[in-house]
């Protein structure tokens, strides 16, 4: 049974969704507050759930970054672990340079909250390996700062690298303008692989009484 | 002392704010704005009375936590 460790600031507000998905796909989780200074033995995953930590305060996940258990993270992924940011999690991971790039507020200034077809870019990680490639998946989405920049550089070396994981589009697979995203962009990883970002909310889509549970094979790519 | 920490995107940058910003002022009729940007102060009182030292902290601080200097550019004056 796979461990995964559920990462808790004061303002997350996904962390039971999170716990939710990941006991259903059976695996043992363990929320863990932002002021511990380790993750628990044997963790298999650490996801840094949804919200609004800190009250996004100065800016998405900048003063998160900052928290005890951070440390931690970024040890782990650095040795290899498996990180999984969702949302304000992505946000996290960007501010805390695991990822790179930043994500500004979005191009019409509304917070959107709406599902959306997103298209599985690449599926050469573990993340999307259930995934088929240019599949297109029906996820929610629940942001302010969504809008992922990057500069031309940095754009290269993340396409080259196979980084980009989905992209907005319409449901016929099309490339979508949803939030100003440089190419459209909602999720990306490092260049190792073993960090991945994505704005949508994979968690909230993991039965049809839901909408959709496409997030179900997204999520099982991780505890393969 | 105190520290005015100013934070902007970066040129280059799209500034969504900025451009709302720029769209209300023409609707309601004032011309000849070329470009708006939006940015936040930040104003830090200091017990540090050398500005060399002042200047050298608050410098960390921008660049530690209080810009992104991935989109984000700062200054910082010492009054």
């Amino acid at each position: 049974m796979k461990n995964i460790a559920i990462l808790q600031f004061p303002g997350t507000n996904c962390d039971l969704d999170t716990v939710y998905a990941f006991d259903k796909l059976g695996c043992k989780t363990h929320i863990v507050w932002h002021k511990e200074t380790s993750l628990p033995k044997d963790t298999d995953l650490v996801v840094i759930a949804g919200g609004f930590s800190y009250g996004d305060y100065l800016r998405s996940g900048a003063i998160a970054k900052f928290s005890p258990i951070m440390k931690g993270v970024v040890e782990y992924a650095n040795s290899g672990g498996k990180v999984l940011g969702i949302c304000n999690g992505f946000q996290i991971l960007t501010e805390v340079g695991l990822l790179e790039g930043a994500l500004k507020r979005n191009i019409n200034l509304h917070f959107i909250s709406k599902f959306q077809t997103l298209k599985v870019v690449n599926n050469r990680n573990e993340f999307l390996q259930k995934c088929e490639k240019d599949e297109v998946l029906n996820i929610p989405i629940a942001h302010a700062d969504g809008n992922y920049y990057i500069d031309e550089d940095g754009y290269r070396e993340l396409e080259k690298n196979g980084q980009i994981l989905v992209q907005y589009c319409n449901p016929r697979g099309e490339r979508e303008v949803v939030n100003g995203s440089v190419n459209s962009i909602a999720g990306i990883c490092n260049k190792e692989k073993n960090v991945f970002g994505l704005m949508p909310h994979p968690e909230r889509a993991m039965e049809m009484v839901l909408g959709s549970k496409d997030g179900v094979k997204m999520l099982e790519g991780l505890i393969a | 002392m105190k520290a005015i920490v100013n934070i902007f995107l970066k040129e280059g940058v799209l500034d969504p704010q900025g451009k709302a910003i720029h769209h209300a002022l023409d609707a309601i009729g004032f011309e000849g704005v070329e470009d708006v940007r939006m940015g936040k102060q930040i104003v830090l009182k200091l017990s540090a009375t050398s500005k060399e030292e002042a200047l050298k902290e608050v410098e960390k601080m921008a660049e530690e936590i209080l810009a992104n200097t991935v989109i984000e550019d700062y200054t910082i004056e010492l009054v």
